[in-house]
């Protein structure tokens, strides 16, 4: 059964669209991420335009982290106060973030640049989170207790001005690098419609020193809002949200992240991180190789004004 | 649900003998007419739409009788879509990556652009006269925006736009599209692609006479798309803002319904 897409201007077999929205759902369920790293490379290879499938995978991800910020919301693992001042440079960033994908769409480098930023973000962080799953693997068989890490201790992130206190995540922080790492946040999810949870969680827990427990529902927090920005702003700019796509997405996506939070809950952390770092990685190793494969054409016809 | 175009029937102005209309003794001046009309000037597509025939109905009026006998008319018929710029742009590699790195704006070319004809152009008429009323596939004006210096690129842009605009479907042609049903009357089969963008289109018929462009008409037809994804696209455009709203809207509902059903207790 074919839909047709009206935003892509495509028809697409509806069954597929579910299936990968029940995939991503799945996995992004088993190992707690936002999904929309996967979603939109995914709609890309499925030759849904990079436009639509960053703008829509910003308004999927809206989805997908709203469940999971109410879970923390009521264990009470949200510091809504160092969500806010995330989402003050997160909003901010997206801003910046839908200017340059209007800029570069207009260059006519904006597929390009979405999958080069893709091939770098996702080889990177998955090369680190494979390294980082097998050194654990190792250490689990044997039998080798981890490294102490002292939270207490400072860095240089700690020295700077500006300082807040954040009573939920008991750490007294400059606001600068928060509202900084949130403008960066903001700046990727609307150039590559993630929400960022793969970066801002690590980011969170090893620069900033926030305690753990908080790190999850807080980022969350501030994803819905940032997604939920960049959904309308790239709606208002670029037209580019396909709401046929987006609302199949979601609905699998949702139903599919149950499954996958029940299955995570029986494997093992470091076996199920050495397999979402394998799965990253061979995400990014597929948008490479596009990049470097001859297209079969090597000339396209983009229509309407200049702007364009 | 495909729409039958073919039943776009078309009236005809028939031909009285061109002799009884013909004062005495000019005969031989009187000059040929071409005819055609439409039963309706705007079609509804629906969004399933996979594409369509278009026929349209015409006749020659005053046409001579011994040059039709020999077969020095012909006609060709176009459809002709809304007009807009367009670029094209090349890849090329780059250290390794292919990335577009050079292109080109047209002014102001049809987006869409379907051709029926009694034979192919080219043997109707010589290029540059069909450059000149910019009939044909390759023949319609591919003006660059800007100055380009080297010319032998705009030849290379020209192809190929021409070729992908033939490979999607939005340009076709029919070289046999057109068939004389009698004498003097004639009938021709555009093809509609599923892509066919919406908005004004123009028909246009041109009446050969032994490679001599010697009547045109033409007609206005309205394409309008109907249906949901339609309003959807429509809203998405002129309502952005209530539309981001609902595209939230539906993740928000989406998200929060799914945290309520899957409750674990």
């Amino acid at each position: 059964m074919t839909v047709y897409l009206p935003i892509a201007e495509l028809s697409v077999n509806i069954f597929i669209i579910l299936g990968m929205g029940a995939a991503v759902g799945f996995l992004s369920g088993m190992f707690g991420v936002g999904g929309g790293f996967l979603i939109t490379p995914l709609l890309i290879f499925y030759n849904i335009p990079p436009v639509v499938a960053v703008a829509t995978g910003a308004n999927q991800v809206v989805a997908s982290s709203i469940s999971g910020a109410i879970t923390h919301f009521r264990r009470g693992t949200l510091d809504i106060k160092l969500g806010t001042v995330l989402l003050v440079g997160g909003l901010a960033g997206a801003t910046v973030g839908v200017w340059v994908f209007s800029w570069l769409r207009r260059l006519g480098q904006l597929d390009l640049f979405i999958s080069l930023l893709y091939v770098v973000l996702l080889s990177t962080i998955g090369a680190l989170m494979l390294q980082e799953s097998v050194r654990a693997m190792r250490r689990a068989k044997n039998s080798e207790s981890a490294p102490l890490k002292r939270p207490g201790q400072h860095n240089w992130v700690h020295r700077l001005p500006l300082k807040m206190r954040f009573k939920k995540s008991k750490i007294y922080l400059s606001a600068i690098p928060v509202v900084a790492l949130g403008f960066a946040i903001g700046v990727l999810t609307s150039i590559m419609g993630v929400g960022g949870g793969f970066i801002m969680v690590p980011a969170m827990i090893y620069l900033l020193r926030i305690p753990t427990n908080v790190v999850v529902g807080t980022s969350l927090f501030q994803i819905i809002f940032v997604t939920a920005y960049t959904t309308m702003v790239q709606a208002a700019t670029n037209y580019s949200v396909d709401i046929v796509l987006a609302t199949i997405l979601m609905v699998a996506g949702v139903i599919g992240a149950q499954y996958g939070v029940r299955v995570g809950q029986k494997l093992r952390g470091e076996q199920l991180r050495a397999l979402l770092a394998l799965l990253v990685l061979a995400v990014g190793i597929r948008l490479a190789v596009g990049l470097v494969l001859t297209p079969d054409d090597i000339y396209s016809v983009a229509v309407g004004g200049l702007s364009y | 649900m495909r729409r039958l175009l073919s039943s776009l029937v078309v009236f005809v102005s028939l031909i009285s003998p061109a002799a009884a209309q013909v004062p005495f003794g000019e005969a031989s001046t009187v000059k040929e007419g071409l005819e055609i009309g439409a039963s309706t000037s705007e079609i509804a597509i629906a969004s399933d739409f996979q594409g369509a025939d278009l026929t349209i109905f015409g006749a020659l009026t005053n046409a001579d009788e011994l040059f039709l006998a020999i077969g020095q008319y012909d006609v060709v018929v176009t459809l002709e879509g809304p007009k807009d710029y367009a670029t094209v742009r090349r890849k090329e590699r780059v250290l390794g990556i292919w990335m577009n790195t050079q292109s080109m704006t047209f002014e102001q070319v049809p987006e869409s652009y379907s051709l029926a004809s009694t034979r192919q152009i080219e043997s109707i008429d010589e290029a540059p006269s069909l450059n000149n009323i910019g009939v044909g596939i390759d023949h319609l004006p591919l003006n660059p925006v800007g100055y380009i210096p080297n010319s032998g690129l705009i030849g290379e842009f020209r192809d190929a736009y021409r070729r992908l605009k033939l490979s999607n479907g939005l340009y076709q042609r029919d070289t046999n599209g057109v068939r004389f049903v009698s004498s003097s009357l004639f009938r021709a089969s555009l093809r509609l692609p599923a892509n066919i963008p919406d908005g004004m289109h123009m028909v246009r018929a041109y009446l050969f006479k032994s490679g001599a462009l010697i009547a045109q008409k033409e007609m206005p037809l309205r394409v309008v798309k109907t249906g949901l994804e339609q309003a959807i696209t429509d809203a998405a455009h002129q309502r952005p803002f209530a539309y981001g709203l609902i595209c939230v809207l539906i993740a928000v509902i989406t998200g929060w319904g799914a945290s309520l059903i899957f409750r674990k207790d």
